[in-house]
């Protein structure tokens, strides 16, 4: 029997310990399928950051160095520089990446680093709690915009794929959702031209994740899936925002 | 030591000459006064021996760049000075936990604040006692002279390797900027053993590892914690370094460390022709502290004059460490105002009669 559906070899098998209708474990998998293609596994090493996704170490079956909250960018800027025949990529959530993070991000950008970053956006803060991210969405209630998220006070939420294409440096700058399978497909397609970005040595690539945080939005998974699609997606619009030639793989 | 020409270096100069014939290839910074030629020299010469040298944009970034390199093993470096190093205390507490080790470089400047780019040890504290969060150490490495800038930038490569810890070089512009002849030796070693079971590779044929300092589980942290006071105890029984001069007939011991050791000299030299029985400690490793030498000195019944280019720091670490705290004097001039030695010499004198 041809078996044609398989646990990444990139994943170790542990249970997630994500909330039910959270899309970790959707670009958990994502990512993992594209280190198996390109058979990056045992010459990969992954940069957690601080926030729900700090557990990825158990979950890749890769090497990994825990970044200190925001930096890791800059972790992976220094790894990479001293094994740049190795893969190295940061996953990354919207309070790490785009608040304490953002200086980080912005240079190694600019600098063009050979590294993949993968950016899980849920608009949320979500192992503190469900705090205001600076992806919140205006009027968006969270623990600390328990009014809702006001541009008079707060200002707007930020759209990094935007910024970060904006420079020069970056190869691969895009933004994709995994709210259904058909964006599920297109994300799974472009996560892996980001790390084709990077075995082609053409440096950096950036991946915008729109996902769901149902635990801290307080909706049950698919009125967070609704959300995405109909309050997220219209102002964090999808699509490769900027992208060097590289070779289509599929 | 190899017999090699000495060459004419300001301090600065030296110890980027140093960490390069150490096998450190790469360094990262961020511009900051009074230590400049330390990134400029890396600049232009790492490139020359197949290193890599790049400007951070914050010493966050450059201090975490250091802690992505040091996983690898690698022999990696960064320098700063007081507002640099406030920034880099987050990362000094990571590297800590994390347990990886590099040089960090710190050229101090006054403060608090802004400050001024004069020679000062007002950051003292902030390299002995942390200065980042958790219960951590730096090794902290204090030279008054180039030729000692230079041994012991190597030697800090080593410690750091030995304990998997950070070590500090701890100077001043004094010592950054004073133009001195060096011995270039090279040692034998210029790398960390490639077989350590903690490097961050990639997994080829080997189980996944991991570097991290984020311990949950009910217990896993005070472990680790012990652990990490394990090395620190192991540190301070094996590495410690200090000079003693004129101790063994002292009635007055004077203690200083880095630029203020180095005018001390001077005061006690002065002191000793005009026949007064004065002596000196110098600390060369801050931390860990040269405890048992002052301890034992206290014992044989001399006085103590600690001289600081600060408002009174090592002075708490001196009175910790003699028989009887009443034997410490302290002499200091904070805000990079630098005592000539007939100034240290008139407080000997004064001390000395009491």
């Amino acid at each position: 029997m041809k078996q044609i559906f398989a646990r990444p070899a990139s994943l170790t098998g542990k249970n997630f310990h994500f909330c039910p209708g959270c899309h970790h474990g959707i670009v958990h998998r994502l990512v993992a399928e594209a280190i198996d293609y390109f058979d990056l596994r045992e010459r990969t090493v992954g940069i957690a950051s601080v926030g729900c996704s700090v557990f990825l170490y158990d979950y890749f079956a890769i090497d990994v160095i825990e970044a200190p909250h925001g930096r890791a960018a800059a972790v992976a800027t220094g790894t990479k520089r001293v094994l740049d025949d190795r893969i190295v990529f940061t996953y990354q959530g919207d309070g790490d990446l785009a608040a304490i993070g953002t200086a980080e991000i912005i240079h190694a950008a600019n600098r063009g680093e050979n590294i993949t970053v993968i950016f899980v956006n849920n608009s949320i803060y979500g192992m503190t709690g469900g705090q205001m991210a600076p992806t919140t969405m205006l009027g968006q209630q969270s623990t600390t915009s328990p009014y809702g998220r006001d541009c008079q006070r707060d200002g707007y939420p930020i759209k990094m794929a935007e910024m970060l294409a904006a420079l020069e440096g970056p190869s691969l700058v895009a933004r994709v959702a995994v709210d259904r399978p058909p964006n599920v497909k297109k994300a799974r397609k472009v996560i892996r031209q980001a790390f084709q970005m990077q075995v082609e040595n053409k440096g950096f690539s950036f991946v915008e994740v729109l996902s769901a945080c149902p635990t801290n939005w307080g909706l049950n998974p698919q009125q967070a899936v609704k959300r995405v699609a109909e309050e997220m997606i219209p102002y964090f619009p999808l699509g490769v925002l900027k992208q060097k030639d590289v070779v289509d793989v599929l | 030591m190899s017999a090699a020409k000495k060459v004419f270096l300001k301090g600065n100069e030296a110890i980027a000459m140093a960490a390069i014939n150490a096998g450190c290839r790469y360094y990262f910074g961020y511009p900051i006064t009074p230590q400049n030629d330390i990134p400029e020299y890396m600049a232009r010469h790492l490139p020359e021996v197949g290193g890599e040298f790049l400007q951070a944009e914050s010493e966050i970034a450059s201090i975490n760049m250091l802690l992505g390199a040091a996983a690898t093993g690698v022999r990696v470096m960064t320098s700063s000075s007081g507002p640099g190093i406030s920034l880099m205390q987050e990362g000094f507490s990571y590297l800590a936990g994390n347990e990886l080790p590099a040089l960090v470089v710190n050229m101090s400047r006054q403060g608090p604040g802004l400050g001024g780019i004069n020679a000062t040890q007002g950051d003292y504290f902030q390299a002995v006692k942390g200065g980042g969060h958790g219960d951590y150490h730096l090794i902290v490495l204090a030279p008054h002279t180039g030729q000692e800038l230079y041994d012991l930038t190597i030697k800090g490569f080593e410690l750091a390797e030995k304990y998997r810890c950070l070590t500090m070089l701890l100077g001043d512009a004094i010592l950054g900027q004073i133009k001195e002849p060096i011995d270039p030796w090279k040692p034998e070693k210029t790398a960390g053993d490639p077989d350590r079971e903690w490097l961050i590779t990639g997994a080829r044929g080997r189980q996944p590892r991991l570097i991290k300092s984020l311990y949950l589980a009910d217990g896993e942290m005070e472990k680790h914690n012990w652990r990490l006071q394990e090395k620190y105890r192991r540190l301070a029984a094996e590495d410690v370094m200090v000079e003693t001069r004129h101790t063994d007939d002292a009635r007055l011991v004077v203690v200083a460390f880095g630029s203020m050791a180095r005018i001390a000299k001077t005061s006690i030299e002065q002191a000793r022709a005009k026949g007064l029985r004065v002596g000196l400690i110098r600390p060369i490793t801050l931390y860990p502290f040269p405890t048992a030498t002052i301890g034992e000195i206290s014992r044989q019944g001399a006085r103590f004059l600690t001289c600081e280019m600060n408002t009174g720091q090592m002075v708490e670490d001196v009175r910790l460490a003699v028989e009887n705290p009443g034997q410490v004097e302290f002499y200091g001039r904070p805000g990079g105002s630098v005592p000539t030695p007939e100034e240290i010499l008139a407080r000997i004198e004064e001390t000395y009669q009491d």
